[in-house]
């Protein structure tokens, strides 16, 4: 019973999470519209608790707390993730109050699903066994689709649902006919035996290869990956922006965490094989994504692709982790794609606040021309668009860069500089796409003709979250030192 | 928007930085302020000239960090640029870093084939644009070669001689020649930029003594002279609103002042002995006579022509004759504009006809990267000093030039 009470206290923030979702939805039909604000508080309340806990949860860098006979496991690799995702959950929630508001459609249960989601993420960071992982990605893509579709009055709002969910289920189900295969030739689901059966039939076994390949192209689908991303545009333009933001960037990242988990602890042994098929991957990701994210003109759509172009840029992390020599040679690799992923996650925070909130008339401002001309009207707003585009352009002194940086260090560590050097000029190729929306707040003035020109509707959440996002790009730009530090020790436990 | 300009002073950082990566932030971090400085406040064809030279330039310089990054785990896992010009490398390694290196360098002077994104971006720019673009931006191509490629990469730098000669002496003529060939003021000055941006390159490639010291000296005296001219051409814009030469003729009668400062900074460009040019340019052509006596030859085309397209010019603006329905009430110059003119006057004078100051400062570090030059395989002879052949000049002395040893 004692044991039983130690593996609970190991899931504490998961539990409190998932008890504050079932709350928020419960206190939702009883809760008057107007005091619906209340419910968000109450998430965020749990976040900033469940992120005190997280924090406070691991005493020393290399321990390791496994809890419910090895299904999941406490470490700083996972509390890493943890930290980012509560924290980006938070500042959606922030991001949320006021779009819901202006979209009117501000419902209590959504915050359940933000929460619900969350849940699933944590335990996709923290499982070392793939069925509980697999368990954490359903949680978190079932509680997407519902949000996808949450504007039902949008057409493209339930198309994006639908697409979504057709698809995702699609990749699940690949996903897990892996995993049958995997559970077949290790007689366990458990990243630890699948590792040890691999060293045992070695690795030029047919039956391992292509289990390996249906698990990354599970994975791919959600990390947005070529060829599997035809779902990332629609979906990312139909869903309401504050949902697209958490799809982008808490998604994202709680899938690449499970991915490295998997590939590294359980499939370390092919890492010849799948970096070798994580490099023609990045390749067709960054070219692809970039290359058709010129061609948009809408900018949640142009955002999708570029999501897609950054999660190329993750996977070269990937691929130089997979080339590394010996057990430590990995390391920079997958400390990269922490550090990418965390940059990422605030520049994009950002660029969807500052979108989201771009009203037009009562409607969401959404096209890039709509942009036309914000920076004789709210140079402030325009300035810290420009701050997110040059961000995600990767153009230094911003964070975006250092987390280029640090992606191509590894590369060119695991001789790979001709990968560098290729995944630079498409950056060049994105730099256009992003300056493009900085040429028209700053270099175009706007057409005389339109009613109500849009405008960025400030409130103080939204003051809030832009405040937090910019000075992430600015500091992580200027001094990234301790984030730095921190993925470098966080993926130590990661073996 | 003047937020802009002390974003746009970090350049300075640049040129003092020890750390590779710091290099590389502050090197990519003009590109924004200088985007929207040209985008916001540039002529018509400003949208298309800002974003030429964003991706221009970012282009050349994607390839600089992937450089930098290799140098890193060749260089004793270190970014310290002094320690990373201690290091040698592999002969074939440093071909590779050498086009790397010369991408990003060679787009930002501009050097030969990467050179139009400048036309575009100086007639589309402010003045305040076109003057630190000119005097600050294009150094930071020279000095990169002089920083980073010369002391780290010495075997590759002196295999690529031949070749940064050629297109150093392409450029001078072919810049001249589309001087010569501009109706826009702006645009022939831009292409003069070109030109002279040639005699630096060409002085930094002879790799001796004389010829970097020239070329130092030449990327100090081109952010003056050339500076003035944008301001020049700056001040007639605001009168006329216009900078075709057609448009602006006969300006002696109506502003003497002006004139007389405009020819002063054209003389100065044309390189006349006792302007601040002439020093410079002669340095790089000792240097460069060290090295090839055809090459000497070709590039002192450059100075002819550069006479040609500039006294045209000042025939023109200064002392031509306006049509008769173009009378414009022009006003000479204020005091703003002769309070930033005229402090670029003393200065063509003063290293025109005492540039020991100068020179004598850049002595010693000229000779450290000659030194370090000297580790590699077939090392570049020393010869005496600039400072020692400009005193000899300067004095009269007989001693012939070819004597004192030709190069390689």
């Amino acid at each position: 019973m004692s044991a039983y009470g130690a593996d609970l206290l190991a899931l504490l923030p998961e539990l409190i999470i998932v008890v504050t979702a079932c709350l928020v939805i419960a206190l939702d039909p009883i809760t008057p519209a107007s005091r619906r604000d209340l419910l968000a508080w109450l998430s965020v309340g749990a976040l900033v608790i469940c992120l005190g806990i997280t924090i406070g949860q691991i005493n020393s860098v290399n321990a390791r707390v496994s809890a419910f006979s090895e299904l999941v496991v406490v470490d700083a690799y996972a509390r890493f993730w943890k930290i980012l995702l509560c924290s980006v959950a938070g500042l959606t929630i922030l991001t949320s109050l006021p779009y819901l508001k202006a979209e009117r459609i501000h419902l209590g249960e959504y915050y359940g699903f933000i929460l619900l989601a969350l849940s699933g993420m944590m335990v996709m960071v923290s499982g070392v066994d793939l069925l509980t992982i697999y368990l954490g990605t359903e949680l978190m893509s079932l509680s997407l689709y519902v949000m996808t579709g949450l504007n039902r009055s949008k057409p493209r709002s339930l198309e994006a649902a639908a697409k979504y969910f057709v698809l995702g289920a699609f990749s699940s189900g690949i996903l897990l006919y892996g995993i049958s295969l995997l559970y077949g030739l290790a007689g366990s689901t458990k990243l630890a035996s699948i590792a040890s059966a691999i060293g045992s039939r070695g690795a030029d076994d047919p039956l391992v290869l292509i289990a390996t390949i249906l698990v990354a192209v599970g994975f791919g689908f959600k990390i947005a990956a070529v060829p599997f991303h035809m779902w990332t545009p629609d979906v990312y333009q139909g869903a309401p922006t504050s949902v697209t933001a958490f799809m982008a960037v808490a998604a994202k990242a709680a899938s690449f965490a499970a991915f490295m988990r998997v590939f590294v602890e359980g499939l370390g042994g092919l890492k010849a094989d799948w970096s070798l098929l994580f490099l023609l991957i990045s390749v067709v990701t960054l070219v692809l994504g970039n290359v058709v994210a010129i061609v948009q003109t809408n900018i949640k759509r142009m955002l999708a692709y570029s999501s897609i172009a950054h999660a190329g840029y993750a996977l070269i992390g990937f691929v130089a982790a997979g080339r590394g020599i010996g057990l430590s040679g990995g390391t920079p690799g997958l400390a990269s794609i922490m550090i990418y992923l965390a940059i990422y996650s605030f520049m994009t925070l950002g660029a969807f606040a500052v979108i989201g909130m771009l009203r037009k008339g009562g409607v969401e401002g959404e096209e890039i021309e709509d942009f036309t001309g914000l920076a004789k009207r709210q140079p402030l707003a325009a300035f810290l668009m420009l701050i997110f585009m040059t961000s995600l352009a990767g153009i230094p002194p911003t964070a975006g860069f250092i987390g280029k940086f640090y992606v191509f260090m590894a590369a060119v560590e695991a001789d790979l500089a001709w990968l560098a050097a290729l995944a630079l000029v498409f950056a060049v190729v994105s730099a256009y796409y992003y300056m493009r929306v900085v040429m028209v707040m700053y270099m175009r003035d706007p057409s005389p003709s339109s009613v109500a020109p849009p405008h960025l509707v400030a409130s103080p959440t939204l003051s809030f979250v832009l405040a937090c996002a910019v000075a992430g790009v600015i500091l992580f730009g200027l001094y990234p030192n301790p984030l730095v530090s921190f993925a470098l020790q966080s993926v130590l436990t990661l073996k | 928007m003047t937020s802009s300009f002390p974003w746009l002073s970090l350049i300075l950082v640049l040129f003092v930085a020890l750390d590779f990566v710091l290099f590389y932030v502050f090197w990519e971090a003009m590109l924004i302020p200088m985007y929207l400085l040209i985008g916001v406040w540039g002529g018509p064809n400003r949208l298309y000239a800002a974003i030429k030279f964003f991706l221009y330039t970012l282009a050349g310089s994607v390839l600089l960090l992937v450089a930098i990054l290799v140098l890193y785990f060749y260089g004793g896992h270190t970014f310290d640029i002094l320690a990373l010009s201690q290091g040698t490398y592999p002969a074939s390694l440093q071909m590779w870093l050498f086009l790397a290196f010369f991408a990003a360098f060679a787009v930002k002077v501009p050097m030969f084939p990467f050179h139009t994104w400048l036309p575009d971006a100086h007639v589309e720019a402010p003045t305040a644009g076109s003057v630190i673009l000119a005097s600050i931006l294009l150094k930071m191509g020279t000095y990169g070669f002089l920083r980073f490629s010369l002391p780290m990469l010495p075997d590759a730098s002196l295999s690529f001689t031949p070749l940064m000669v050629a297109l150093s002496i392409i450029a001078i003529i072919y810049g001249a020649y589309m001087a010569l060939a501009q109706v826009d003021l702006k645009k022939l000055i831009a292409y003069s930029s070109v030109s002279h941006m040639g005699f630096v390159t060409l002085g930094l490639f002879v790799l001796n003594q004389q010829g970097i010291e020239g070329a130092v000296l030449q990327m100090v005296n081109h952010g003056i002279t050339t500076g003035g001219l944008f301001l020049c051409v700056g001040i007639i814009y605001e009168r006329t609103h216009s900078r075709l030469i057609a448009d602006n003729v006969g300006l002696a009668t109506p502003m003497p002042q002006y004139a007389t400062l405009l020819v002063i900074f054209a003389l100065s460009s044309l390189g006349l002995p006792g302007t601040n040019s002439f020093v410079g340019e002669f340095l790089v052509l000792v240097g460069t006579f060290l090295w090839s006596k055809v090459a000497t030859a070709l590039a002192s085309l450059g100075i002819i022509l550069a006479a040609t397209y500039l006294l045209w010019m000042i025939q023109r603006v200064v002392f031509g004759v306006p049509s008769p329905h173009h009378l414009p009430k022009l006003s000479d110059l204020n005091q703003r504009e002769l309070a930033t003119l005229v402090p670029l006057v003393v200065l063509v004078f003063w290293i025109g006809l005492y540039p020991n100051p100068l020179v004598s400062r850049m002595h010693q570090s000229v000779t450290n990267t000659i030194a370090s030059m000297s580790r590699a395989k077939v090392a570049p002879t020393a010869s005496p000093s600039a400072e020692e052949t400009t005193e000899s000049l300067l004095v009269g002395s007989r001693e012939p030039l070819t004597a004192q040893g030709s190069s390689r």
